[in-house]
């Protein structure tokens, strides 16, 4: 069983589904560059080989009785981590597309930066990383609707490379987006007045599977999220309103 | 225009009677066929009250009977499908908080099995 141990616990959690052809070297990668940090796959209903391998590379496998999609698969982690008392999150995918070389950079920052979340950014430098032209046209879109929404740019806010802290854990745990969590979640945390921080950070492209976002599914990504970040805005609002014209506070 | 109220009233006793059987059959559950029951008795009392139907068409603006008679059952129907979308709506967030209690709930026990050995 996975154990927090220290003030600076740190879980690494790897949302799966149908990934058996990288979730093993996905694990094998965190431990070689992370070693001693516990390692835990939420598999979200696979049908194939994503559990035999994900133990057998030496995870522990949080199973889900059904498919939830992704807010809820790592939603899941969240509630389990923050349970076992983990000071820190990292979340990295299972499809092998985040580099866990960079898994100490987005912990050093949680640890010393004392914002809620850190999020690994693809575009903080020119590193190399690429995204087709349409996905990057959406990245800038969204860059421009949340600037004024967060009070700060983010560049990569469809990141799913992301570590947080115990109280965006225990946030999160209660109120986390269930499909498309990345932006949204930015929102729900901006709702607490949380703090976020970019990291620079290498993406791989897609090696095996196919990404959940189609090229059919793009205008309903669109309109999900624009939604999904309207009502959390009206959200707190509402709640600034009912404070008597102060901002929320952390945890509020 | 009686054609279309004998249409609607015929179409109104099929939904009761639908609606009473799956009741009895335990296909719908009794709370969520009140709805469906109220609805369907509202359609078949309107179709069958042609001097009714005719006050509540004047009420609306509405010239045509028939025409109120589609509208009224038009938003039934559709406020209906939202008071279904917020019960679904319930019902999803309560199976993916299950579905993640039970998880955590199999791993402690699974790791407690574990420890025991």
């Amino acid at each position: 069983m996975i154990r927090a141990a220290g003030a600076d616990s740190l879980l690494v959690i790897v949302p799966a589904f149908n990934e058996e052809a990288a979730v093993g070297e996905v694990v094998r990668s965190i431990q070689q560059f992370v070693p001693g940090v516990p390692v835990l796959v939420i598999d979200d209903g696979s049908g194939d080989g994503t559990v035999a391998n994900a133990r057998l590379a030496g995870a522990e496998v949080l199973l889900l009785p059904h498919h939830l999609g992704l807010g809820g698969c790592v939603q899941a982690g969240y509630k389990l981590a923050f349970e076992l008392g983990f000071q820190y999150v990292i979340r990295v995918d299972g499809d092998g597309q985040h580099d866990a070389r960079d898994i100490p950079r987005i912990f050093e920052k949680l640890k010393t930066s004392g914002c809620e979340m850190v999020i690994g950014s693809r575009f903080l430098t020119n590193n190399g990383s690429r995204t087709g032209a349409v996905r990057a046209l959406g990245i800038h879109f969204f860059r421009l609707v949340l600037r004024p929404i967060l009070g700060k740019a983010v560049h990569d806010p469809t990141s799913g490379f992301v570590g947080v802290n115990r109280s965006a854990l225990e946030v999160f745990g209660k109120s986390f987006p269930l499909e498309y969590p990345e932006i949204e979640a930015l929102v729900v945390l901006q709702r607490r007045r949380f703090r976020f921080e970019e990291v620079p950070c290498k993406m791989r492209p897609r090696t095996t599977g196919r990404s959940s976002i189609t090229a059919l599914k793009s205008l309903y990504y669109i309109a999900h999220v624009l939604l999904g970040v309207f009502v959390n805005v009206l959200k707190y609002e509402r709640r600034w309103h009912r404070r008597g014209g102060g901002p929320a506070r952390p945890g509020g | 225009m009686e054609q279309l109220l004998n249409v609607t009233g015929g179409l109104s006793l099929l939904l009761l009677t639908l609606v009473l059987v799956s009741v009895r059959r335990a296909h719908i559950r009794v709370e969520y066929s009140f709805s469906w029951l109220i609805a369907a008795g509202a359609l078949l009392a309107l179709s069958r009250n042609g001097a009714f139907l005719q006050r509540i068409a004047r009420l609306l603006g509405i010239q045509d009977a028939p025409v109120a008679l589609l509208l009224i059952a038009a938003s039934v129907f559709l406020l209906m499908f939202f008071r279904f979308s917020v019960i679904i709506s319930h019902l999803r967030d309560d199976n993916i908080a299950l579905a993640q209690r039970l998880a955590i709930l199999e791993y402690h026990i699974h790791s407690a099995g574990n420890d025991g050995h």
